[in-house]
């Protein structure tokens, strides 16, 4: 059994709260108590039917109770897989909180409303899933019960998504076409989709490939906390723990301690006080280091032979957080991982219109939502790969030293 | 699948281990908020992997209602003796004096919502900039919605509508003076998550959570154990029912659950069965409204 962590992106109403309680309703994830709940706000409806989209907020209902607008995170698990579903409000407004709900996210659902096809909401989700490089898309096409699940018409989405994903540079698409009030082709296939011949959305999340999405060749490993034990007898333990960001540590390999440079071995590996030979991405471990060498919190441990880029100035697809606007010129920290840097953003290159995808040349400033690209200088030399190819290594957030709060999501080219 | 996998388990725990970790390196004066209950517990045996053989950089504090089952302090006390750790206890009862608190009154007087003033004033006296919780996004709909890294000011509010982006594995530990930081390892942890994981490292746990003989009285549907700190009247009726905690609070707000569960593979069946989340059947003060939960967080409560 693995996770699989998705973002669930649609405009109002395409039925976005609708599928998320779908799932957790046919996956038997919602319980009595939580079900009586959503019985006592229904009854008044007429059909006598529960409202699955009462299971999560939903943006209306957001509003009118005046509940926080935000991203939710849902649980649920069949036999095969754990799954993290980050509900993130669609509209323009909240385009920080859907990249925030996107930066961990493997797969991406976008939902499209059969009736109105592929729309500007549609564009702007698969703009920030393209940004984000989530590996796996799914573009669902709901309310297909309200065009006579016509065959027609999910083609006729296709082809125009098609363009998109194209012009995007999306590679693995899948299209489904579901009814999520209905429940059709959402756990099981449904029979009124004859002309299909995939498997119905659960089917799919289930069986997508991560495996390939984890990268086991270019080692990478951020140094969060030296372990040193003030017991007498651990007096020379000195353990360097964090999390492996990707790729395989041996016991003996020749490794580089970054920034500053310096060649050493991995002497041994601990996970959980046990020696281990190996470890490899997303475990958290202890490494040792042969010689008495200068690491800190925030240096990268790489290998000799395979290391990131380490530089001062870099360029950075960047999306603005923050009510103050970015002014080039304005100095932030600057943290990748577990470390921490000054730095100023020089200049804007351009601004993206996430509607349209063109660029507009030169702004002066950003505002909050804006994505645009610009030239990061920092204090120190900073270690990463490019986001494109190392996503868990390539992302850097701006914190605002007086307020304290992040204000911007970088991508680093 | 590739020999180079981490499952499910083993890569919710290297992440909370992770954020453990962050905590360590990002504050000066971390601790971890311990409540005697299996979410605290697994958050001691993670810090064990997190940190040993170092010595924790935090002590764990327990904010002591004087509400507790005794069996969850016993434990409590054998733990902290077996990993020779610092635990700070912090009692309500005394609080209670020294502000001139006024308690709850009628049959279920918890202390629920007196707890906030003492742990304030905990966080006040050791200048604790980071408290690492239990917390799961699972259990409520507030939850749902709250960082892994979540700011307090010194009133030890959280204000969900100003929530700091939070992306990637990146966490921005950065406060103002007087500020804290409550940090969830197990966030994205289940229920079931956690059983099974306790299954999977042989954690040991109080023995009020395998099923055990106890006398308790009906109260709207739950069973509530009979205890001083709860006043019977002349309807109520002392029942004995073999029965385990799925969550271990105050005696006055934690409900029992009719079980035959002895062991964890029984817990696990049972928990795989029931059709009632965790806090509807267990919790006691959660009943009160549907916002009780976001209102509580607001005002200081963890
Ligand atoms: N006919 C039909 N209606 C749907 C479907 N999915 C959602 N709806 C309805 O569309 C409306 C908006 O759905 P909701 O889930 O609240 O949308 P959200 O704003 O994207 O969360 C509700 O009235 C739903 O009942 C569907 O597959 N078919």
């Amino acid at each position: 059994m693995d996770i699989l962590r998705f973002i669930t992106a649609g405009s109002v109403d395409d039925g976005k709260s609708t599928l998320i309680g779908r799932l957790l309703y046919d996956s038997k994830s919602i319980l009595i108590d939580q079900l009586a709940a959503i019985e006592k706000q229904t009854k008044n409806k007429l059909n006598g039917e529960i409202d699955l989209a009462l299971l999560t907020d939903g943006l209306r209902a957001e509003r009118e109770q005046g509940i926080t607008i935000d991203v939710a995170y849902k649980y649920f698990s069949t036999d095969k897989r754990k799954f993290i579903i980050a509900d993130a409000p669609g509209h323009i407004q909240y385009t920080r909180n859907m990249v925030t709900g996107a930066s961990n996210a493997e797969l991406a659902i976008i939902l499209i409303d059969a009736r109105n096809g592929v729309v500007e909401q549609t564009r702007r989700h698969s703009i920030i899933t393209s940004l984000l490089n989530i590996p796996h898309v799914v573009v669902a096409i709901n309310k297909m019960d309200l065009v006579n699940y016509s065959e027609d018409v999910y083609n006729n989405i296709v082809i125009d998504y098609e363009q998109v994903a194209k012009s995007l540079g999306l590679k693995e698409v899948k299209y489904i076409p579901i009814s999520a009030l209905n429940g059709d082709n959402i756990v099981d296939k449904s029979a009124k989709f004859s002309w299909y011949e995939g498997e119905p959305l659960l089917t799919y999340l289930e069986n997508v490939q991560l495996d390939s999405d984890v990268n086991l060749t270019d080692p990478r490993f951020s140094v969060q906390y030296v372990i040193r034990p003030q017991a007498p007898e651990l007096h020379d333990y000195r353990g360097y723990a964090g999390k492996v960001i990707s790729g395989i540590y041996k016991k003996g390999d020749a490794v580089t301690v970054l920034p500053s440079g310096t060649e050493t071995t991995i002497k041994s590996i601990e996970i959980g006080e046990t020696e281990v030979n190996e470890a490899y991405a997303m475990q958290s471990v202890v490494f040792h280091l042969d010689d008495d060498v200068d690491v800190s919190r925030g240096d990268m441990i790489v290998p000799t032979n395979n290391q990131p880029q380490t530089e001062q100035e870099f360029e950075v697809l960047l999306c603005w957080m923050d009510n103050k606007p970015l002014i080039p010129g304005n100095k932030y920290l600057l943290q990748t991982n577990s470390n921490r840097v000054r730095s100023v953003v020089k200049d804007i290159e351009y601004k993206l219109d996430v509607n349209t995808f063109e660029k507009n040349y030169s702004p002066e400033k950003a505002v909050l939502n804006d994505i645009i690209k610009a030239t990061i200088k920092t204090s120190s030399p900073v270690s990463f790969d490019s986001y494109k190819k190392l996503r868990q290594n390539g992302g850097a957030i701006l914190i605002d030293e007086t307020s304290c709060v992040t204000v911007g999501a970088c991508m680093i080219q | 699948m590739n020999k180079y996998h981490l499952d499910y388990l083993g890569q919710l725990e290297s992440e909370a281990i992770h954020i453990m970790r962050e905590v360590a390196g990002q504050f000066e004066h971390p601790a971890l908020l311990f409540s005697g209950g299996k979410d605290s517990i697994t958050l001691v045996h993670l810090a064990l992997k997190a940190f040993r053989p170092g010595k924790f950089p935090f002590p764990l504090v327990h904010i002591d209602t004087g509400h507790n089952f005794p069996e969850a302090l016993d434990f409590r006390d054998q733990l902290v003796e077996t990993i020779g750790e610092k635990l700070i206890v912090a009692k309500v009862e005394e609080t209670i004096k020294q502000k001139n608190l006024t308690e709850q009154k009628g049959k279920f007087a918890s202390r629920n919502a007196l707890q906030t003033f003492t742990l304030l004033d905990v966080i006040e006296e050791y200048k604790f900039d980071a408290l690492i919780g239990g917390a799961r996004r699972d259990e409520e709909k507030a939850r749902a919605k709250e960082r892994i890294f979540s700011v307090r000011d010194e009133f030890g509010q959280w204000n969900p509508k100003l929530q700091r982006p939070e992306l990637w594995n990146i966490y921005n530990g950065k406060i103002h003076k007087g500020e804290n930081v409550r940090a969830f390892p197990i966030s994205n942890w289940t229920e079931l998550d956690i059983w099974n994981y306790i299954k999977r490292e042989n954690i040991e746990l109080p023995s009020i959570y395998f099923a055990h003989e106890r006398e308790v009285i009906e109260h709207e549907g739950q069973l509530v154990s009979v205890s001083a700190h709860i006043k019977l009247d002349s309807t109520d009726v002392v029942l004995k029912r073999k029965v385990r905690y799925r969550t271990v609070g105050d005696m006055t707000c934690t409900a029992a659950v009719e079980s035959n569960a002895y062991d964890l593979d029984g817990i696990i069946t049972e928990i795989i069965a029931t059709k009632t989340s965790e806090r509807g059947e267990t919790r006691i003060d959660d009943k009160v409204s549907e916002a009780a939960m976001e209102d509580r967080k607001k005002g200081g409560y963890f």
